[in-house]
Parts: C-alpha cells; sequence; structure tokens
C-alpha cells in the first residue's frame, strides 16, 4: 500500500486565458455596434427634430390610434373565436357536405392576403349598396371601421378554427373511451376531458394568433381606418416628419412585446402541473 | 454584347408570353374571355392582370433566395456560443417579427429614400431621389421573410443531435465541412414544413407591395375598378389568382417534400 508522502505545495489559480479575436466574435461586436449606431442615430433624430408643438398635437392622436388598433383587435378575437367553433366542428363531424363547406372556408381565408379580403369586402359590397340597403344592412358595410372588423373576424375564424380543429385532435382517443367505460356522457366528456388538454395545447397558436392580428391589422389603415396606422400615415403626410414612422413602430413593439411575455407567462401558468 | 442582351431580353419576353396563364397563347383569358371585360389587349383588362400577376410572382421569387440566405446567417448567428453575435442577431429577430410587415415596408422605403438624399446631399448633389419600388419591396419582404425563417431554423438547428457535430469532429472535418455534409442536409429535411408555411404567407404579403404602388396584382385590379366601377368582380379575380397560386405551390411544394422524405424508411 502507498500513500503519498508529500503534499504538494499550494499553487496559485491558474491564469485567465485571454479568449482570442476569433472571426466569429468580431463579427458579433461589429454588428452589436452597428445596431448601437443606427439607435444613437434614430435618438439623435427624435432629439433634432423634437417639437412640442407635434406631441401636444399628434400625441393624443397617436393614443388614439392606439386604442382603435387595440379594441379591433380585441373585438375580431373574441368574435372570430366564437365563429371559428362551429367551423371546427364542421371540420371534425363525419358529415361529407359539413366538411367540404367548412375546409372550402378555411381554405380560402387562408390562402388570400387580407388586404384584398378587406378591398373585396368594403369596395366590392358597395357595389351592392341597394340590396344591402334593402336588407337594411347598409349602416355596417358602409362604415370603414365595420368593414375592418368584419373582414379580421372572418379572416382570424378561419385560422382559429384551424388551431382549434388540430388541438381537438391532438387529445388522445383514449381519453375520450376512458370517459366513456366511466358512463360519462359526450356533452360533459367533451367540455371536462377534452376541452381542458386541447386548449393547453392551442395556447401557445391563439397567442401567435392575436400577434399576427395585431399586425395584420395595420391593413386597415389603407380604407381610412385611423388606427395606429392610419394617424401614423396623415402624420406624416401632414408633417413629412420620418419620425412618425419610428412612434409607431416603438408603439408596435411595445404590444408586441408586452403580449409575448404576458402569454408566456400564462402559458408558464397553466402548464406548472405537467412539469416535472 | 449589347445585341446579346437584348436577344436575351426578347428571348425572356417571348418565353414569359408563351407561358403567360392568364393572356399567353394558352391563358385563360385569351380562350374563355376573348370578347368581355377582361379580353386581353386594349378591349379588356386582361393583360394588366397579368402584368400584375408577372410582378406578384416575381417578388415572391426574388424574395425567396435573399430571405432564405439572410434568414439562414441570423440562424447561425443565433445559435453561436459568441454573445455578441447572439444578441446583434435576437435584436434583428424581436424587432422585425414584431412590427406589422406594412409599417416594415414604409419605414424601408422611406428610410432609404432620406437615407440615400442626404448621402447625395453631402456629397454635393441636390435633388430629389425616388427609391425604385420594386427593390424596397423586395428589401422590405426579405427582411421579414428572414426574420421568420430564422426562427424556423434555429428550431431545426436545435433538433439536430450534437453527436451529429462530434461525429463530424471524429472524422477530422472542417466544421464548415461538417455543415455542409452532415448538418445542412438533415437541416433542410427537418425545416422543410415550417418553410413552406413561410412560403405561403410570402405569397400573401407580397399584396403589401401594391401600397407603395408597385404594379401588383391587388394595384392592377384596383386601377380596373377605378375605371370600370366593377369592384366585387375585380377583387373576387384577384382573390382567385391568390387562391391559385397558393394552390399551385402547395401541390409543387408536396413534390418536392415528397422528394425530400425519398431517403426515410417508409413504414
Amino acid at each position: 500500500m502507498s500513500y503519498a508522502e508529500t503534499l504538494i505545495a499550494p499553487q496559485p489559480a491558474p491564469r485567465d486565458v485571454v479568449k482570442p479575436l476569433t472571426p466569429a466574435r468580431l463579427t458579433g461586436y461589429i454588428l452589436v455596434a452597428l445596431w448601437a449606431v443606427l439607435a444613437a442615430a434614430l435618438i439623435l433624430m427624435v432629439i433634432k427634430g423634437w417639437d412640442t408643438s407635434y406631441i401636444t398635437r399628434y400625441g393624443p392622436r397617436y393614443l388614439h390610434g392606439l386604442w382603435t388598433t387595440l379594441s379591433l383587435v380585441a373585438i375580431s378575437v373574441v368574435c372570430g373565436a366564437v365563429l371559428s367553433l362551429p367551423l371546427a366542428f364542421a371540420r371534425l363531424s363525419k358529415s361529407r357536405l359539413l366538411n367540404w363547406l367548412s375546409f372550402g372556408y378555411i381554405y380560402v381565408f387562408r390562402g388570400t392576403p387580407l388586404l384584398a379580403q378587406l378591398f373585396l369586402i368594403y369596395y366590392g359590397l358597395g357595389q351592392f349598396r341597394p340590396q344591402l340597403e334593402s336588407a337594411g344592412l347598409w349602416w355596417f358595410f358602409r362604415d370603414a371601421w365595420f368593414c375592418g372588423l368584419f373582414s379580421m373576424t372572418i379572416n382570424t375564424a378561419a385560422y382559429q378554427a384551424e388551431i382549434l380543429r388540430g388541438a381537438i385532435q391532438s387529445v388522445p382517443y383514449g381519453q375520450l373511451e376512458a370517459a366513456d367505460s366511466l358512463g360519462i356522457s359526450k356533452l360533459v366528456a367533451f367540455r371536462k376531458v377534452v376541452l381542458p388538454q386541447a386548449l393547453i395545447v392551442a395556447l401557445r397558436p391563439y397567442g401567435n394568433e392575436i400577434i399576427l392580428l395585431i399586425k395584420g391589422s395595420a391593413v386597415v389603415a389603407i380604407i381610412t381606418v385611423y388606427d395606429l396606422m392610419g394617424e401614423t400615415r396623415r402624420a406624416f403626410s401632414q408633417t413629412f416628419d420620418y419620425q412618425t414612422y419610428l412612434w409607431a413602430a416603438i408603439f408596435y413593439l411595445i404590444i408586441v412585446e408586452a403580449l409575448r411575455h404576458l402569454w408566456a407567462w400564462i402559458e408558464r401558468r397553466l402548464t406548472r402541473h405537467l412539469k416535472r | 454584347m449589347g445585341g446579346l442582351f437584348s436577344a436575351l431580353g426578347s428571348l425572356w419576353a417571348w418565353f414569359v408570353h408563351i407561358a403567360d396563364p392568364l393572356c399567353g397563347p394558352a391563358g385563360i383569358f385569351t380562350w374563355f374571355a376573348p370578347s368581355t371585360i377582361l379580353a386581353c389587349g386594349d378591349a379588356g383588362w386582361g393583360d394588366e392582370i397579368a402584368i400584375g400577376l408577372q410582378v406578384t410572382v416575381s417578388v415572391a421569387l426574388v424574395t425567396l433566395p435573399i430571405g432564405l440566405v439572410i434568414g439562414f446567417l441570423v440562424a447561425l448567428g443565433q445559435q453561436s456560443e459568441e454573445k455578441a453575435l447572439r444578441l446583434a442577431a435576437g435584436i434583428y429577430t424581436t424587432i422585425f417579427r414584431g412590427l406589422p410587415e406594412l409599417l416594415t415596408l414604409f419605414i424601408i422605403y422611406y428610410g432609404m429614400q432620406i437615407l440615400i438624399q442626404s448621402v447625395l446631399a453631402s456629397a454635393g448633389y441636390d435633388g430629389r431621389v425616388e427609391i425604385n419600388a420594386f427593390v424596397a419591396g423586395v428589401i422590405a419582404l426579405s427582411v421579414v421573410f428572414s426574420a421568420y425563417c430564422s426562427e424556423v431554423l434555429l428550431s431545426a438547428f436545435r433538433a439536430i443531435p450534437k453527436g451529429q457535430y462530434e461525429a463530424g469532429d471524429a472524422l477530422g472535418l472542417h466544421s464548415g465541412r461538417t455543415l455542409q455534409l452532415i448538418v445542412l442536409p438533415q437541416l433542410i429535411r427537418i425545416a422543410l414544413p415550417g418553410l413552406t408555411n413561410l412560403w405561403m404567407v410570402l405569397l400573401k404579403d407580397t399584396s403589401y407591395v401594391s401600397i407603395i404602388s408597385l404594379a401588383d396584382i391587388l394595384r392592377q385590379t384596383g386601377v380596373a375598378v377605378r375605371v370600370t366601377k366593377q369592384a366585387f368582380f375585380f377583387y373576387v379575380i384577384a382573390c382567385g389568382l391568390y387562391l391559385a397560386l397558393a394552390i399551385l405551390s402547395s401541390i409543387l411544394l408536396r413534390y418536392i417534400e415528397r422528394w425530400s422524405k425519398r431517403s426515410e424508411v417508409r413504414r
């Protein structure tokens, strides 16, 4: 048996190795510096073009536009969710006709741009003014705000129906069989077994859809709705000041980032029983 | 040299005319709508809409490779070990995924104009600068496309096991060769469904270039509407064209996907 007779004298800590300047690191520094220069240029631009009269004049308008955007998105998400329920169930049903009808609806509204749908509803339906007037619907299709709301609703209904269908289909069939063997009625089984599991799967796609809708809602500015984008375009056409677009960008970025973080928090909170 | 280019140009124009699905020799409008409002030539709006279709398709096709390359580079940056690179790439994707596409388009369209004007003004040239709407549209769309594309590619990168890189190291391959020979073929296969979705989104996003007065489908039908006052009819045509593009590309992409999976075991 052998053992150490002398202990090694205490050594100084190893010296910090200076990391070499690799090409990747150099590129990274250059790119970060570029972003910093860009940010500095934009801040300088804001400071140089600072005009208090602009702020007092356009500030309330921007806030009003922000409110228009948010209310449009909120209402159309809720209405779209309601509309997507029958669509998703039609898509899941065994009836060939219902299946094809809902598939056609979803395919058409997901395959065409929101801008084209908006033009079709706002300008296209305006052509049928006498018929709409006799049907008592003209007050609705006359107003750009309602038309924007309507087209966003039917657009998001198609996307949400697809999200809901995927989520319901992701619940394993054994869950329904288990409910059956426990003698639970179909309706209760759907409400208490399938839906809670489906909605957790659907949570993240729903968040993405809301963010896409906030970004998509900017197109209603083209049909003269004064949402955030519309107010920005109006301010730009009056001042020819590039800052107007920067402020809109800041507002949009704040909304989207806030929603993203809020959604991540909700998801963490709702799935905490699934964490191991 | 000039003669060669003009010959190539006219050959290309002839090819485009032959392959035109609306107003070519085998076009829909040529055969089914010869004396209606959709007729080709001066009598109807068929040829204008055909030009719009060409512009939409070419904007999308030019954007795709640029966006893919930028998106790949950004994804490389996002998964690199360098903190600075990750930060720079993160800022890029956060900004351009958070901004509405329309706003990005305006910021790039007007921003480039102001930038070039100020650069020229400092060089002594004092005049109005007009940016080509096609170039601005392609830049804006490829910036947006690349931001989303980088996320798709990043998740594909993360799906590739680390052992694959280690295998490349064990074979003595340079890191670039590992990327090219081992990682990329798997990456494309994993990322293809996501990229297919992005292509569909891109096709729809091309409609925004009509707002900076580039003559795409929506712009051309809008002009026709202003003259003929038949808004519903022409916008239905526009929607139908976008839908046809979507159907066509989903068929093509299904073939590509099947081709990319040809080496996998069939179960």
